[in-house]
């Protein structure tokens, strides 16, 4: 895949730093997947209508589909393989498992990472603020009240703390 | 798939050079431009990265007591940047009506001014479509509108602008600033998009090679009495079929000043000053508001699938006119669903 028009871009993924002879129109989500093995990260639509897609970019949720991974030269990545700390689950994957929150589990990876960003970005006060705020995420086996009840769970045990 | 050469630029002066190269484009939040690209519908023979022009990603006070939105800005930080959300709820409101979070954290200012119409026949490169390939036709005119513009249409075209941040910025009468290969321009925001005309395959006025820097919102604020309804086939992360900024001043249950704007009804915020005006000096009242609402659905027509849009623009008005006079009630983001 490498020509002359490739890119030298640096990413940093899941704390991992990596130097990547990038084409321009390769999108992140597909350098994930296919150049890094990273299959987490899920292609639902790839074109921004899911949410299946969903990584951090420096804490943000963003949807890598529509990202040109040369553009991100020099940001911090997390997918999904990077939310849990060693072998301990991130809390939010506990919450989704103790709720049930998935059936075919397509959704889930970008689910998560959304609901990451959603509660770092502080905005949600209720119930419906939540629904709101994780509707650019589709689920097709509607597995949504459990994927809710899971977020507000997480997101009680920090508005306790 | 089509390739294309990259570059970043870190100035506007360096940018809009780059820019004079025929078959180049901007590259800003990348959620409409890489999505017509994965498409086959823009073709571009370099894109240049204008993400990193510092000079004009802020959100800054100026001295008229207005605000400038620096072209880069993300629609998710303009929508919660204090100043905004004090100032201009209206504009808050608008932007968190639209399209997803993570999209919202993408998307930049200048480049929703510039997002692509809906049209599913726009799409599909199997049809003819009069915006893709002029001269073509206009299926949608006797195809399927039911998502398609009642006010301001032409033979030509019938397809809608969907943003929903727009519709706001024409009710507070923005002004987009702009450089370009001839120099720098101010267009008022009713000047910006245009209607389509025998030239439908042109969204607005932006000329070749020219780059939108900011958008100044003016000092009237409108931070008292403002509402943003948007109407849509579901609750949340949908397109308008109709919505409605409106923005009043108020002297006690008198309305000073009017402002209605709508959006998903035609190629441009559509806005109608004679039903302003009309409402000038009247009391807030549903007949009142019915009255305005007549007058900026006159001339109004139905392609068949979307006649329902006359009726629901009417209502949507009136709803929309008495939500300004509680904007506390509102729920922030939240649109009710049809
Ligand atoms: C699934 C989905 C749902 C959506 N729903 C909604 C919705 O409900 N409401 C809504 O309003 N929007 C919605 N959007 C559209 C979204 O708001 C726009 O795609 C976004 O605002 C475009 O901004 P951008 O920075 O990503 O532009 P880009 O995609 O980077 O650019 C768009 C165009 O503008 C040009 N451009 C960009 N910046 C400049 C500049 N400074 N000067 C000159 N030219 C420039 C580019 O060359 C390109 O032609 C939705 C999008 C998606 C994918
Ligand atoms: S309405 Fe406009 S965009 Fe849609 S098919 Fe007709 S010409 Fe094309
Ligand atoms: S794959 Fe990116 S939004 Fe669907
Ligand atoms: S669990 Fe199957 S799509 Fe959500």
């Amino acid at each position: 895949m490498e020509n002359n028009s490739s890119i030298l871009t640096s990413l940093t993924i899941n704390s991992k730093d990596y130097k990547l002879e990038l084409l321009p129109w390769v999108s992140l989500l597909d350098t994930l997947r296919e150049r890094l093995n990273l299959t987490g990260t899920k292609k639902g639509c790839d074109h921004g209508q899911c949410g299946a897609c969903t990584v951090l970019c420096d804490g943000k949720r963003i949807l890598s589909c529509l990202t040109l991974a040369v553009t991100k030269n020099g940001s911090d990545i997390t997918t999904i393989e990077g939310v849990a700390d060693g072998k301990e689950l991130h809390p939010l994957q506990k919450a989704f498992i103790e709720h049930d929150a998935f059936q075919c589990g397509y959704c889930t990876p970008g689910q998560i990472c959304s609901a990451i960003g959603m509660l770092r970005e502080g905005k949600a006060t209720t119930r419906e603020d939540v629904k709101e705020l994780m509707s650019g995420n589709l689920c097709r086996c509607g597995a949504n009240s459990g994927i809710i009840d899971a977020i507000m769970q997480v997101k009680e045990g920090i508005d306790h703390e | 798939m089509n390739s294309f050469d990259y570059k970043k630029e870190i100035t506007v002066d360096a940018a809009v050079k780059a820019a004079a190269d025929n078959k180049a484009m901007f590259l800003a939040g990348g959620t409409n431009i890489i999505d017509l690209w994965k498409y086959n519908l823009t073709n571009p023979e370099k894109l240049i990265d204008i993400n990193d022009v510092q000079e004009i990603s802020t959100i800054q006070l100026l001295e008229n007591n207005g605000v400038r939105l620096g072209a880069l800005a993300k629609n998710a930080a303009t929508a919660y940047d204090p100043l905004i959300e004090k100032k201009y709820p209206l504009l808050s409101k608008a932007i968190l009506a639209g399209a997803s979070p993570q999209i919202r954290n993408m998307a930049t200012d200048g480049g929703n001014l510039l997002q692509r119409t809906r049209c599913y026949y726009f799409y599909d490169p199997d049809v003819p479509c009069n915006k893709r390939e002029p001269g073509s036709g206009c299926p949608a005119i006797q195809g399927c509108n039911r998502i398609h513009a009642i006010l301001g249409t032409s033979e030509h075209c019938i397809a809608v602008f969907p943003s929903d941040m727009c519709v706001a910025l024409a009710a507070l009468e923005a002004v987009v600033n702009v450089t370009g290969p001839n120099g720098d321009r101010k267009i008022p925001f009713a000047d910006f998009h245009k209607l389509p005309e025998d030239t439908p395959h042109l969204d607005n006025n932006l000329e070749k090679g020219e780059m939108i820097t900011s958008i100044d919102l003016p000092p009237n604020h409108f931070s008292k009495n403002y509402a943003y309804l948007k109407l849509r086939d579901r609750h949340s992360y949908a397109f308008a079929l109709v919505s409605v900024a409106v923005a009043f001043e108020m002297d006690g249950k008198t309305i000073s000043k009017a402002r209605i704007a709508l959006g998903g009804v035609a190629h441009k915020p559509w806005r109608v000053p004679k039903a302003e005006e009309l409402l000038r000096g009247k009391k807030a009242t549903m007949e009142n508001f019915a009255t305005a609402a007549e007058c900026i659905l006159a001339g109004a027509v139905g392609r068949g699938d979307n006649d329902f849009k006359i009726p629901l623009a009417k209502r949507s008005i009136i709803r929309a006119c008495e939500m300004a006079l509680y904007p506390e009630s509102q729920i922030p983001g939240a649109g009710p669903s049809l």
